[in-house]
């Protein structure tokens, strides 16, 4: 999706090259770029992909790889952890001394 | 004149950059290479009880009611022996105005911040403290900046962590959220020096004196509700602040018989700043990835000399599973009609262990609770643990494996807590001393230091010091 001036957007840059990351990281992290993600108000246009310029929330100016126009939220509630339902009536029975306790 | 940006020249400028942004010259309380004088620099830097409560009342911070768990009591009284399970209370700082106790520190920097004259507050946490400043920010009408380790390389992140990102920009701060690594620290002294605000460092006098009112209010509530000073306070222990200003208010309220019990989610064995393990833990905070290296070193953190010093105040320290967590985490909702963050109830996990060791005349206090929502609860948490490979089960949480199996307790019996003894963190942290220091002769004022930092018996740390090849005055 193209971003126009004024909207909402999030985009990304890289702060560290893999190899140039702190001495005392682990290899696996040392192989791997220190990546940015920010989000702000768009102050030119872009279509994904391409370079945009933001301002943020607290006011400053940044630049970068435009990733997404209105990004979202992805987390929620998960799904039912069936291990978990269980838990409150065995308890139940536990307290109500219906269950062996020791 | 533009400055270089470098990681090695950023690095470089810490301390310049430090005195400007939390207004603090730590230089004023060194003693020497080794000691530095703690107490000086609390009352110096940091503020008096009551004006602290004066602070935090003008943001709506503290005063969480004292709640007693009456039913989870009474279980741990049915597998306790005969006389023993003691009273389980619970300080519910999820009530706070940004659901943590968190609110307490940041009430404390952001009021400094803006005493000050700072324009905006930039912290680094991909936790509750973040949103905690967020809020104190909003309501003081400062800008407020939040850098987050929040991915891995896949740009994936953990629930929780995503949470806390959205609570910080329903607070309306800015979010820097980076991949894995300890280089957000380079990151938020890059943007100190961009913007001139106030670093709201979790580890300076004002930010650890702000948690001492919910020691203080634990001591009056605690008599209040039971008519004695709680027997066993147990804290949820990582960066070390929780455990130091919780202490030190508990004493300034004259409790001088309450045994402090850290507590910490085991993670060992998976590293805190690798891109693979990230996302196979499923507690970012609370946990030993923090709670052992802060209680070994303090002075890691991000300002010269870290107010919170764990092992002058720790009585006992103990470890719990994730399993066991997510366990309590669902009792407490089931039995008690608490619904809370699963990271706030790593103490309470705990002190249902830890309760049937004590008389049933007896008071332990679970010293906070967090929120709970959208990515911080056991579903999404364990959901997310789920999807990245790791098994969740129930079983013996003797059997937990971190970062590979989630063993969720058949039985209320099967929680433990597992001692970590005080003597192994005090024998790293004089070794982390004087590695720091690299002196090989300490003077007496220095030795009074040590024992003062580890709280330990003179002869164990002359035994150490000994052990380490290290001379001193007897």
């Amino acid at each position: 999706m193209k971003a126009k001036t004024g909207d909402w957007v999030q985009i990304r840059s890289t702060v560290l090259e893999a190899g140039e990351r702190a001495p005392q990281v682990p290899p696996d992290t040392q192989a791997v770029p220190l990546e940015m993600r920010l989000k702000g108000f768009a102050v030119t246009g872009a279509s994904p992909g391409e370079e945009i310029v933001i301002k943020t929330l607290a006011g400053r100016v940044a630049r970068g790889t435009l990733v997404d126009v209105n990004p979202g939220y992805p987390h929620g509630f998960g799904k039912p952890v069936p291990e978990l339902l269980s838990v409150g009536p065995e308890l139940r029975r536990i307290l109500c001394g219906e269950e062996g306790s020791k | 004149m533009s400055k270089d940006l470098s990681y090695k020249a950023v690095m470089a400028r810490k301390n310049e950059i430090m005195i400007k942004s939390v207004g603090i010259d730590y230089s004023e309380f060194e003693q020497g290479p080794l000691a530095f004088d703690y107490e000086e620099m609390m009352k110096k830097a940091g503020y008096p009880l009551e004006q602290v409560a004066a602070i935090q009342a003008e943001t709506g911070v503290g005063n969480t009611p004292l709640l007693e768990l009456r039913n989870i009591t009474e279980l741990a009284r049915k597998i306790s022996p005969a006389g023993y399970g003691a009273r389980i209370f619970t300080k519910d700082e999820a009530s706070n105005p940004s659901g943590s106790f968190k609110a307490r520190r940041a009430a404390l920097s952001v009021y400094q911040a803006q005493k000050l004259g700072y324009k905006g507050v930039i912290c680094a946490s991909s936790g509750n403290y973040g949103a905690a400043v967020a809020s104190q920010a909003a309501m003081r009408n400062l800008n407020c900046i939040v850098v987050q380790e929040a991915f891995d390389s896949r740009g994936f992140g953990q629930p929780e962590i995503i949470e806390k990102g959205r609570a910080c920009e329903a607070y309306g701060a800015e979010v820097v959220q980076l991949t894995v690594g300890p280089e957000i620290f380079y990151v938020a002294l890059s943007l100190l020096e961009e913007t001139g605000y106030f670093n709201a460092s979790l580890y300076t006098p004002f930010g650890i004196s702000g948690i001492e009112t919910l020691g203080s209010e634990i001591a009056v509530q605690c008599r209040d509700r039971s008519g004695r000073d709680p027997d066993m306070v147990v804290v949820t222990h990582a960066g070390g602040g929780n455990v130091t200003g919780t202490a030190r208010g508990l004493r300034k309220a004259g409790c001088a018989c309450t045994e402090v019990v850290g507590a910490s989610v085991d993670l060992s064995g998976l590293h805190m700043a690798s891109d693979k393990d990230f996302n196979r833990k499923s507690f970012t905070t609370g946990h030993t990835g923090f709670g052992v290296p802060f209680a070994t070193w303090p002075d890691r953190a991000d300002v010269p000399r870290n107010a919170a010093r764990p092992l002058r105040y720790l009585d006992r320290y103990v470890t719990v599973t994730q399993g066991e967590v997510f366990y309590v985490t669902e009792a407490l909702a089931q039995m008690e009609g608490l619904e809370r963050g699963p990271a706030g109830n790593t103490s309470l996990a705990a002190a249902i262990a830890l309760a049937q060791e004590l008389p049933s005349d007896h008071v332990i206090v679970v010293q906070e609770t967090e929120y709970t929502g959208a990515g911080k609860h056991p579903m999404p948490q364990l959901t997310f643990a789920r999807e990245n490979g790791v098994i969740v089960r129930r079983g013996d949480p003797r059997d937990n494996k971190p970062g590979v199996e989630i063993v969720i307790p058949e039985h209320p019996t099967q929680i433990r807590a597992r001692e970590f003894p005080l003597e192994n963190l005090r024998r790293s942290y004089i070794k982390n001393a004087l590695q720091t220091c690299g002196k090989a002769s300490l003077d007496a004022r220095e030795v009074e230091f040590l024992i003062e930092e580890t709280s330990a018996p003179r002869a164990f740390v002359q035994q150490v010091l000994r052990d380490n090849g290290v001379t001193f005055p007897v």
